[in-house]
């Protein structure tokens, strides 16, 4: 650590020194160090190489708007490009690489772009590029992408703990430099729940880089004192290295905050964490950026902001060597001085305009700089000046072009901001974003006095707002220098000089696309990629408009600026999905059987949110197929067993329920007896059929429907729409008891005697429904079918639905039977016709699937004037139909499409699809259930199944759905 | 985006599902011809301004009518459809 | 045959991670009471309310419904439909001086003590999951589908451990 200076470095804890890498090299800092100021400390001024020329570059700032100084850090799954070393916290043992170069950073292979640069301006890719049209995907993009392109991916699940959490507050104030600890003071003592976010690790923001003194103290001490007074109050939050990253809709903000990535072993605790913020009220105190001056070669390491300099000095305790200071405005001959009084050597102060001052060290007035020298990092500088051009030695370059305000947040909602020709920079108008104030430099208010009284003005505003009223309150003492600029965007002298140095756009680039005519501001930004890389212009945008203004001769207003888009700095995207990955994407539903299913083997798979046993293998059964065809068989020969609890279950009360059901059947439900059930039909109000289900009168005003698994959720969602917008007043209520209950189908010609083995007498008729007891509990017992085999559901309250599963199995065993799973229950389903999701997919009518006599004639219901429209009714629908394979050992695909035997195989001449198939060993060949054109008439019709995408054909007889027992005898028994 | 529940009070707008215009709401009766139905069902308006559409609130199951502004992202009225207590 | 088995809907609880403990609890019978338009039925909450009702606690559940907790299913003739709904929620509280900032990476509620405060009920969702939550003296009362109980534990607990990692810095 050659480059400290003695005593100085608010942040760092010189008795904890921290081992780091950097490309592999080991490097020593301190506690409390930034990367990049703990690498400039051990002379390392070179942290990587530009996007498109591959330039030697450092560090440009000390803060999060860094454009050049990106590293990559971490190794195995955690690695992360693109990381800003000006941001990132040592730690012992962080690991950072440089990114963007090929070959070792000092001697980067592709610096050969450099020298290139006359042929690589604006536009160049689209210009070069264009032809062969070919070689674009495979020859030029790759190569491209590889030598360009910022850090690499791991290319693998990052493993660490992210969080995302939300706050709510009356006042949330964003940013802690004097504007905002002071509004965050008033508010506070004002008795306001107060959010205050900083993006730093200690909060006082310029008072800790520039240190001026505040209420006859140093600034830092002031700021501790307030934080120490709002860390003690109850209504106060604080939230530093907290990025509040977007403004959004009723005072709702995005903000990323860093847990743990600024330890070395973070363990439990989440890397980052994202927060949505619901705020009352806000005040955007988030500051102002300094800004560089486009100058010949401004972009060496060791060419920096004078506010980054200033920095480095006062936080990190960096020593700069010998500065050159060059600035427009007063700002940046205030750093010079206090630069100069911490005995910081001053080269030269360069300024445009003519000063008359004088200064302990040497002034250039109206004088530019034209140039700088210096391989791998700032030697000279060239200075233009009435006398001719000096060379001045020196190690940095202090570049103070002006403050623009961080009025980002505030534009989020597409606000416009408006020029000032006071400051030249844009400030933000009243109103952009309803409930938020901007305050201090934010607004173009620079000095430490104006600001901390903007920041009572501010809070006392929000207070108002939110009916407190502000405490009287001394604002303290403080610096109050007026700030006078000069602006000056581009010294022309021939050479680059750079604008965007992220993206590597200088300002002949912005020229070049001004005269080839984009000259808008967005076509600019597109055509030069002008403040699209990670920093997102936040130190080149104004200057780049600027320097287009300038070209078109439209001046700055009317140029205007682009539209700025949350994030305000880069948000990782492991953080705003937090927790969404493997068990934590999505809830995870299981049936009352789960547990036993896993332990009896059978792999279980996902339906809708659901997981359900998709067969239960026995000993020496090696695939689906085997499992599946045994299940089939012994419930088509004996019983089986199933839980169906997944179905959803809506409770249906009240005097009107039976004129709702009618209202939303496609059938009468309001004569149904009670201790009866009846198959129905839902439609959408487009005609389309919604969902099918059973509905049970289980008393005279009491009714239980079931839904399918899939249309559990919309099916609830349309009934209560149902309810609450066409049947007002009506005597009805849904409750959902889907989970209240667990159920389980019995099937097969011993379903009755296994029934009878648990002391269950089901003297029930096909389609009746009635209580029941069942290992003493009160449950409910259904006769109706799935499978087309006598069938009953058992259903009992969800607590005994393990222990009743478990006894079906052992009385299904002792019986011939077996649990079956949803590979047998969909062949038994398919054999027998029964629809699912898989044909009633949303465009497909009650007729299409041969289901049009249920659609009563008698009232009115849901979707029924839509379903009569004329082109639903003529012919040439596709119907539902059974398919065959000719050849009775061919297998037929779901997805492949119907043709005449002899067409090809083109859209115009589609025949129909296939939506569903199953092996059949009850027929002892798959079958098919799908749509065909007027298919209801094409039974007996020789077909051919086409599946483009697994290359099959096979011939197919088209034939009545329900392919087996047709008659229903075994059903109804 | 955030919207006031009358029964649960304001609630981000993931809690919300959208559904499309308020228009729903009109349902013609079966008799009122093609061109009725066809507009009920598939002609929407979509304004520069004030709008009326339908959200369902999923925690607590209330069909919402909601007034907005879709240029000043302004929310003007929330009301719950049907009987609500 | 022999009687069956009632199974707990969650299982491995207690646990506590740094100054939050989720625990199972047993809210004894559960009704849903849903009234008809019009009639009043006699200690029927407002949104968001929480009354004694019969030895047991009336909770505000949804639109135009409360759940009755710890009480025998009242008979209310015809003034409500009433749903038996015992089984079909999975309860836990979650209590501890971290219970709130826990549950703050876990739902989009306001859980500032004005807008939520102990006594009262609101519907939200924890992550993806439906819920009913009940604030407490202590903490919070959570009920979801007994399906995502595992769920229900999955995500209180991910939140509890990230919580209690801040806490041991």
């Amino acid at each position: 650590m050659t480059h400290r200076i003695p005593g100085k470095g608010l942040l760092i804890d010189r008795a904890r020194r921290v081992k780091f890498t950097f490309d592999g090299k080991g490097f020593e800092g301190f506690q409390g160090d930034t990367l990049a100021s703990a690498l400039l400390a051990s002379g390392q001024r070179l942290m990587g190489r530009s996007f498109k020329y591959h330039r030697p570059r450092g560090p440009l700032t000390m803060g999060s708007e860094e454009p050049s100084a990106l590293v990559q850090i971490h190794e195995g799954t955690q690695q992360t490009p693109n990381v800003r070393a000006t941001v990132q916290e040592l730690y012992d043992g962080l690991t950072a690489r440089s990114q963007n170069r090929m070959g070792p950073l000092g001697f980067d292979l592709l610096a050969v772009n450099d020298h290139l640069a006359p042929f690589f301006s604006a536009g160049f890719y689209y210009k070069t590029f264009m032809w062969p049209r070919a070689f674009w995907e495979k020859l030029y993009e790759p190569a491209i992408r590889r030598a360009a392109g910022l850090g690499r991916l791991s290319g693998r699940h990052d493993e660490s703990v992210y969080e995302k959490a939300r706050a709510h507050c009356d006042l949330l104030v964003i940013g802690a430099g004097p504007t905002g600890l002071m509004a965050a003071l008033v508010a506070a003592r004002a008795g306001a729940d107060v959010i205050l976010a900083d993006e730093d690790v200690r909060m006082g923001g310029r008072l800790l880089a520039d240190l001026p003194e505040v209420g006859g103290m140093p600034g830092p001490d002031w700021a501790a004192g307030v934080v120490a007074e709002l860390a003690a109050l109850p209504n106060v939050r604080l939230m530093s290295r907290t990025t509040v990253t977007g403004a959004y809709d009723d005072g709702t903000f995005g903000a990323l905050e860093r847990v743990g990535l600024h330890l070395a072993t973070p363990g439990a605790l989440p890397r980052e964490c994202f927060w949505r913020i619901v705020a009352k009220r806000a005040i955007l105190s988030s500051g102002a950026l300094e800004r560089p001056i486009a100058h010949p070669d401004n972009d060496r390491p060791g060419v920096m902001l004078a506010s980054g300099v200033s920095a480095m000095v006062n936080k990190w305790g960096v020593d700069p060597g010998a500065v050159v200071v060059f600035s427009n405005n007063d700002s940046g001959l205030a750093t010079a001085r206090a630069l100069f009084a911490q005995g910081i050597r001053i080269a030269a102060y360069v300024d445009p305009r003519a000063l008359p001052v004088t200064e302990p060290f040497p002034v250039y007035a109206q004088a530019e700089v034209t140039g700088t020298r210096g391989r791998l990092g700032l030697r000279d500088v060239a200075v233009t000046h009435a006398g001719g051009t000096s060379l001045i030695e020196a190690r940095t370059l202090a570049l103070a072009g002006g403050w623009n305000p961080t009025l980002h947040l505030a534009c989020h909602r597409n606000g416009r901001p408006e020029w000032s020709e006071r400051i030249a920079a844009f400030v933000p108008r009243p109103g952009m974003v309803p409930g938020l104030v901007v305050a201090g430099a934010a607004r173009g208010v620079f000095s430490t006095a104006a600001c901390l009284a903007d920041g009572l003005a501010a809070a006392a505003e929000a207070l108002a707002d939110l009916g407190l009223s502000a405490p009287a309150l001394a604002i303290p003492q403080a610096e109050d220098t007026p700030y006078a600029i000069a602006p000056l965007w581009a010294v022309d002298a021939g050479g680059r000089a750079w604008l965007d140095f992220a993206n590597d756009v200088t300002t002949k680039d912005v020229k070049l696309a001004a005269q080839e005519g984009y000259s808008s501001v967005e076509h600019m930004k597109r055509y030069t990629t002008q403040g699209m890389a990670p920093d997102q212009g936040k130190s080149s945008n104004v200057a780049a408009l600027a320097v287009l203004a300038e070209a078109t001769g439209q001046g700055i207003p009317a140029t205007g600026t682009t539209t700025y888009r949350p994030p305000f700095t880069p948000v990782s995207i492991a953080a705003m999905g937090a927790g969404g990955r493997a068990s934590g994407f999505a809830p995870q539903r299981f049936m009352t059987s789960d547990a036993q299913s896993r332990r009896m083997g059978a792999p279980m798979i996902e339906a809708g949110l659901w997981y359900r046993p998709s067969y239960f293998p026995r000993a020496g059964e090696s695939d689906w197929r085997t499992a599946c065809d045994r299940e089939v068989k012994q419930v088509r020969d004996a019983v089986g067993v199933a839980e169906v609890s997944t179905l959803g279950k809506i409770d249906v009360q009240g005097a009107d329920a039976g004129r709702f059901l009618d209202f939303v059947y496609t059938n009468t439900m309001s004569t149904l007896a009670v201790g009866k059930v009846r198959y129905g039909l839902m439609l959408r109000e487009d005609g389309m059929v919604l969902d099918d289900g059973t509905c049970a009168r289980l008393g005279p005003q009491h009714f239980l429907i079931t839904t399918t698994t899939a249309a559990a959720g919309p099916v609830m969602r349309h009934l209560d729409f149902v309810q609450q917008a066409f049947c007002a007043g009506w005597d009805l209520r849904l409750i959902s008891v889907t989970e209240n209950w667990a159920q389980f189908a019995v099937a097969g010609p011993k379903a009755r005697a296994l029934l009878a083995t648990l002391g269950v007498q089901a003297a029930l008729p096909f389609m009746g429904c009635a209580p029941m007891t069942i290992g003493g509990v009160q449950g409910r017992l259904f006769r109706i079918s799935f499978s087309g085999e006598e069938g009953y559901e058992l259903a009992v309250p969800a607590r005994y639905g393990a222990a009743l599963f478990d006894a079906l199995i052992r009385a299904a065993h002792d019986l011939g039977g077996c649990a079956y799973g949803m590979e047998a229950l969909n062949v038994l389903r398919v054999e027998k016709g029964f629809i699912t999701h898989a044909e009633i997919h949303g465009r497909v009518t009650a007729d299409d699937v041969g289901l049009g006599g249920m659609v009563s004639a008698k009232k009115d219901c849901i979707g029924k004037t839509a379903a009569m429209r004329p082109g639903l009714l003529e012919p040439g629908r596709e119907q539902l139909v059974g398919l065959m394979p000719v050849n009775q050992g061919e297998v037929l695909t779901a997805g492949a499409h119907l043709y005449n035997e002899r067409d090809a195989a083109t859209r115009e001449a589609n025949q129909g699809y296939v939506t569903s198939v199953a092996p059949s060993p009850t027929l002892g060949m798959w079958l098919g259930l799908g749509f065909l054109k007027d298919g209801r008439a094409r039974h007996g019709q020789v077909i051919r199944l086409d599946d483009g995408l697994r290359g099959r054909k096979v011939l197919v007889e088209v034939c009545n759905p329900v392919f087996f027992d047709p008659e229903g005898g075994r059903m109804r028994g | 985006m955030r919207l006031t529940c009358p029964c649960c009070g304001p609630r981000d707008r993931r809690e919300y599902t959208y559904y499309g215009a308020a228009e729903f709401l009109n349902r013609p009766a079966p008799d009122a011809g093609l061109d009725a139905w066809d507009a009920y069902l598939h002609l929407r308006d979509n304004p520069a301004g004030e709008t009326r559409d339908l959200w369902y609130h999923d925690p607590c199951q209330s069909w919402l009518e909601v007034t907005r502004n879709t240029v000043t992202h302004e929310i003007l009225a929330v009301r719950a459809l049907g009987d609500l207590a | 045959m022999a009687d069956l088995i009632a199974e707990l809907a969650v299982k491995g609880l207690p646990v506590t991670h740094g100054r939050a403990t989720l625990a199972a609890f047993d809210p004894g019978p559960v009704t849903a009471i849903a009234p008809w338009p019009g009639r009043v039925v006699p200690g029927f909450p407002a949104p968001g309310q929480v009354l004694a009702a019969g030895g047991g606690r009336m909770v505000w559940a949804g639109r135009d419904t409360a759940f009755l907790l710890g009480a025998p299913a009242p008979d209310l003739g015809d003034l409500a439909a009433v749903t038996d709904q015992s089984d079909g929620w999975v309860w836990v509280t979650l209590t501890g001086a971290d219970a709130v900032a826990v549950l703050a990476r876990l739902t989009a509620l306001d859980l500032r003590p004005a807008a939520f405060a102990p006594g009262t009920s609101a519907r939200a969702t924890i992550n993806h999951l439906p819920a009913l939550l009940i604030r407490t003296a202590e903490g919070f009362e959570i009920a979801a589908f007994r399906s995502m109980a595992h769920s229900l534990k999955h995500e209180i607990e991910a939140a509890m451990t990230a919580v209690a990692a801040r806490r041991a810095l």
